[in-house]
């Protein structure tokens, strides 16, 4: 096809219209332009703004004061002192190499300090700061302050770690706290946790109450640029500290027990009868808070791990004991309940048949009643009245008073032990409830397990005849209580036999309290450790019995109880109940129990923060020697 | 055009209205080159002052030339360009990672940038010598073809997107007004969709990155995406008033990499806002709709293409910077004419205009004759 004749009249004509064209496309870009410029800076305008503020700003974190651990009376428990810290801001170093040689040799730095420290600030940037060292002598703190000018970058200043003034004393009731482990950092992705020098709980209190005690960061907002050079200071933001949380621990209580306990390994809880408020959590032996937060060294972790004594181990939640005859009195109240007369007799000729087994008592005890069988603990009497009474409402009872019990505290780890019966027995073991099972239940052996809070909770129940339940912190509501569902007249009767075992002719009459009218009832335990039947002197420690003894007192008008466990003491009376009687006298007239607690510490080698100290020396002699040893293995290979 | 008793007629003369138009936006440019030094006349202002006298200078000089002398010279001229292209390539300056300039000695030439005003010209020249029936012929497509592809080819290797784009867009258009059938520029268009992932392919890896990049820039905020990212902060968070003359937080602070270059507007708008970009969106166009009116009122056909096609030099230059600055267009390096800190591009933009002007005051002075 040909194309038709193009003159100069069709091109002018094209020339105009393709003009227009021109223009008019010219005309819709400006607009687009126009447009798209309006679009982002008045529709997306907000975002923008935002993205251009955090380009501009940058938050550097003031880490909130930690809040404090409070007894009831408001003494303090977990406090912040204050401690000198060294940083360096990478942004601001100048002369990395001679800076920390000059920095490793005014403080001392180990070249596992200097390599970390390297490490740091090869990752760093900006105004993140890298901490060289915390808890900084004065001598050193002064040293690197007076040679600042030197060291641009370098920033000594004061931070606060956490201290806690009884130390090994409150370990297991507080926990300690520690830098933020990278797990945890992955968990919360607060940038707060990696800036230098922040601690969380890591264990006990401090872990479960973080929330309360972390407060809030405040920040130094500064504007920087691209390239992170400082511009201006902003408008800080304070921080708010944490909240102090005040305890129903009775500190001066708490220190008592933890030095009267010396050099045993054992647990004690003291309760406050009318109210359930925890007064005494202790567990010794144990760490010392304090060196953990600093961050704990190998060789004392070895030593704390491989001690027989378990000093890791918090055993007032997660130690687990046979009760011992603890469960007696108890049992006599479920016994009562059903009906059993407290007069009837049960001849104790030092053992009971029970099928083809022959169980042994204590001694030769003779006719025994109720009273008297608790008040010296007859093994008999109870094997031959458990098996009279129905094992089921036997069981439920002894459970029902605080055996096997779970109590909602803020401890992070808890085991509650068992109280056995016959429907758990059929469905653990397949297996029905038998003769023995009773027989041993009844004098808390066999599968019967405990923690001591436990062992706490069962006589403060049995004095004041409600259901108490253990209080630690002094915010929490205080529920209203019921009473305990039994005859005040056989709890009255149990509380009597319970006098007895102090004041009377029992078990523990050598831990009477030293006061005229002020009496203490109780009741001892053994638990058997290594073979039933054969008690007397074991002369390995390890395999000795665990001495047990509940308390409440005064015995006519009670007003608090106690609940302890030695392990491997013995009987229960010559370990467990001593102890518990002094701790009783303090909670009445401090100054008797400190009189009587002076003489035992000068023979225990000093108080409590003497041996500590001395143990704390101890471990660092034995780090350094280790360290120099292995300088010296590496000396001699090269 | 004031016609006053008291203003001498040559002066009187002048296409003022233009004049205070170039004068507005060179003013922009100078204050946000002050503001992006931080508030200083140096290292930028002062200089890009001094060189927008001095090439406004040459621009009314040009505008003196006659129409005939622009046509004598301009198949002369495009040659000795294209030769300069070719000498860049075989003695170019290796700078910035890019053969773009002549070292003279006293001027660094970049011989790319006068191709701008040239394609236009040449293809007007074309056009104008060949005979109205031809222009529908396929004698009226490939020389001009040739004319264009040519110095694309040799721009794109050196290599230079941004530019060879302009020049293939400046002579497409004077191809277009010349009246080239409209089927050829739709059959170009969709080769263009067909071609550019076999384009694509050739790419060098940087422009390759780019491209990526513009197409979703927020996929690498502080790598390659980054300059995009950031001018669209810029521009973004200055609303509708801007953060304030001297207040922008993105150009002062060094966010807004190259924000007195080919990212000014983003520098602009932050501190001037929606308001000052409009005005200065505005004054382009004003300029723009000036070089067309010049094209339309041209008496020769030469004048009429070559005004049309220089005005688009100006379009293009203004439209592909902007697109790339607001995030419409890959980043493709092309500064904002006379508000961008650089000489290059401030020298084609008055020489396009010195021949606007020239061609302005002929068909004003040849109407009055006749």
């Amino acid at each position: 096809m040909k194309a038709p004749r193009f003159t100069a009249a069709h091109q002018s004509m094209t020339f105009s219209r393709r003009m227009m064209l021109v223009g008019g496309a010219q005309l819709v870009f400006g607009g687009a332009l126009v447009a798209r410029l309006g679009y982002l800076s008045v529709a997306q305008n907000k975002h923008y703004r935002l993205l251009s503020e955090s380009n501009r700003v940058q938050l550097i974190i003031v880490p909130p004061r930690r809040g404090w651990i409070v007894d009831r009376a408001g003494k303090p428990i977990a406090i912040n002192r204050s401690d000198f810290r060294v940083d360096i801001i990478p942004e601001q170093l100048e002369r990395p190499t001679e800076t920390l040689r000059l920095l490793t040799q005014l403080m001392e730095l180990t070249p596992d300090d200097v390599d970390r420290i390297i490490k740091e600030l090869r990752a760093a940037r900006g105004y993140q700061p890298v901490q060289v060292a915390e808890n900084v002598p004065y001598e050193q703190y002064a040293a690197v302050t007076v040679r600042l000018p030197e060291m641009p970058g370098v920033q000594p200043m004061r931070g606060f770690s956490r201290f806690y003034p009884a130390g090994p004393a409150v370990a297991h009731l507080v926990g300690y706290v520690g830098s933020a482990s990278a797990k945890d950092y992955e968990k919360e992705k607060n940038p707060l946790l990696i800036t230098p020098g922040f601690k969380i709980g890591k264990e006990g209190l401090e872990r479960t109450l973080e929330d309360r005690l972390r407060g809030q960061p405040g920040g130094q907002r500064v504007e920087l640029t691209a390239r992170g050079k400082l511009v201006r200071e902003l408008e800080p933001k304070p921080d708010r500290s944490g909240q102090t949380v005040k305890l129903t621990i009775d500190a001066g209580l708490q220190e008592f027990v933890a030095r009267r306990m010396g050099d045993q390994s054992g647990a004690l809880v003291a309760m406050d009868v009318t109210n359930g408020d925890l007064l005494a959590f202790v567990s010794m032996p144990a760490y010392d808070p304090n060196s953990f937060s600093d961050g704990i060294g190998r060789t004392e972790w070895r030593m704390l791990s491989e001690d027989d004594h378990i000093p890791l181990l918090n055993k007032v939640a997660q130690g687990l004991y046979p009760s011992g005859s603890t469960i007696k009195p108890a049992m006599a109240l479920a016994f009562l309940k059903q009906g059993i007369d407290p007069a009837r007799r049960v001849h104790c000729p030092g053992g009971y048949q029970i099928g083809n087994r022959y169980f042994r008592c204590d001694a030769v005890h003779g006719s025994m009643d109720m009273h008297s069988a608790i008040e010296r603990s007859c093994n008999t009497y109870f094997w031959a009245t458990g098996l009279i009474t129905d094992p089921e409402a036997t069981t439920e009872m002894v459970q029902y008073l605080g055996y096997g019990e779970k109590f909602d505290l803020p401890i992070p780890t808890q085991r509650f032990g068992t109280m056995p019966n016959p429907k758990w027995l059929e469905q653990k073991y397949h297996r029905k409830w038998q003769g023995y099972d009773s027989a041993n239940t009844s004098i808390g052996q066999g599968y019967v397990l405990v923690n001591p809070m436990q062992l706490a909770v069962m006589p403060a129940r049995l004095a004041s005849g409600k259901l108490l339940k253990p209080r630690l912190l002094m915010a929490d509501k205080q529920q209203p209580v019921p009473d305990i569902d039994a005859d005040p007249a056989h709890l009255e009767f149990v509380r009597k036999a319970m006098a007895a075992v102090v004041n009377g002719s029992g078990t523990a009459v050598g831990s009477k309290l030293p006061f005229e009218g002020i009496q203490m009832a109780g009741k001892t335990g053994t638990a058997q450790v290594f073979r039933l039947g054969e008690r007397g002197h074991q002369s390995n420690w390890a395999l000795r019995d665990h001495a047990l003894f509940i308390a409440f007192a005064p015995a006519d008008k009670p007003r608090f109880a106690i609940g302890c466990i030695i392990e491997h003491g013995g009987f229960g009376a010559s370990a467990a109940a001593p102890i518990v009687r002094d701790s009783m006298t303090f909670l009445f007239d401090q100054q008797k129990a400190m009189d009587a607690l002076a003489p035992l510490e000068k023979q225990w080698g000093g108080t409590l923060a003497e041996r500590n100290a001395r143990r704390s020396a101890e471990f660092e002699a034995i780090s350094k020697a280790n360290q120099a040893a292995a300088a010296a293995a590496a000396a001699r290979q090269t | 055009m004031i016609s006053s008793a008291i203003i001498p007629i040559p002066l009187a003369r002048l296409p003022w209205r233009l004049i205070w138009l170039v004068a507005l936006i060179c003013t922009i440019g100078v204050v946000t080159l002050y503001s992006a030094a931080g508030g200083s006349m140096s290292p930028w202002a002062t200089k890009q002052g001094i060189t927008i006298l001095a090439f406004f200078g040459l621009a009314v000089a040009i505008s003196y030339v006659p129409e005939s002398f622009i046509k004598q010279m301009t198949f002369p001229g495009y040659i000795a360009i294209l030769v300069l292209l070719i000498a860049v390539e075989m003695v170019g300056f290796v700078g910035k990672g890019a053969q773009r300039w002549i070292d003279l000695g006293f001027i660094r030439l970049q011989p790319s940038e006068f191709m701008k005003p040239a394609i236009a010209l040449v293809l007007a020249r074309f056009y104008d010598l060949l005979p109205a029936g031809d222009v529908r012929r396929w004698r009226g497509l490939w020389p001009a073809a040739a004319l264009v592809l040519v110095p694309v080819a040799l721009i794109l290797v050196q290599p230079d997107l941004g530019t060879s784009i302009m020049v293939l867009l400046g002579g497409v258009t004077v191809m277009f007004i010349a009246g080239l059938p409209m089927w050829y520029f739709a059959a170009a268009a969709g080769a263009v969709a067909v071609a550019g992932p076999i384009l694509f392919a050739f790419m060098h890896d940087y422009q390759r990155k780019r491209v990526f990049i513009f197409l979703d820039p927020e996929s690498d905020p502080l790598g390659a995406g980054y300059h995009i990212s950031q001018s669209k902060i810029a521009i973004g968070s200055g609303g509708i008033w801007g953060k304030g003359f001297l207040n922008g937080s993105q150009s002062h602070l060094d966010y807004l990499p190259e924000g007195h270059t080919d990212f000014v507007f983003a520098t602009f708008v932050e501190e001037w806002g929606l308001v000052g970009g409009a005005l200065l969106i505005f004054a382009f166009f004003m300029v723009i709709r000036w070089g067309m009116r010049v094209s339309r009122k041209a008496k020769t056909r030469f004048g009429q293409l070559a005004a049309a096609g220089l005005t688009a030099t100006i379009f293009f230059y203004v439209s592909i910077n902007l697109m790339m600055v607001m995030g419409l267009a890959p980043v493709v390096g092309i500064p904002l004419p006379l508000v961008s800190f650089g000489g290059s591009a401030v020298m084609t933009v008055m020489i396009c205009l010195g021949i606007l002007m020239s061609f302005e005051r002929q068909s004003r002075t040849r109407s009055s004759i006749s």
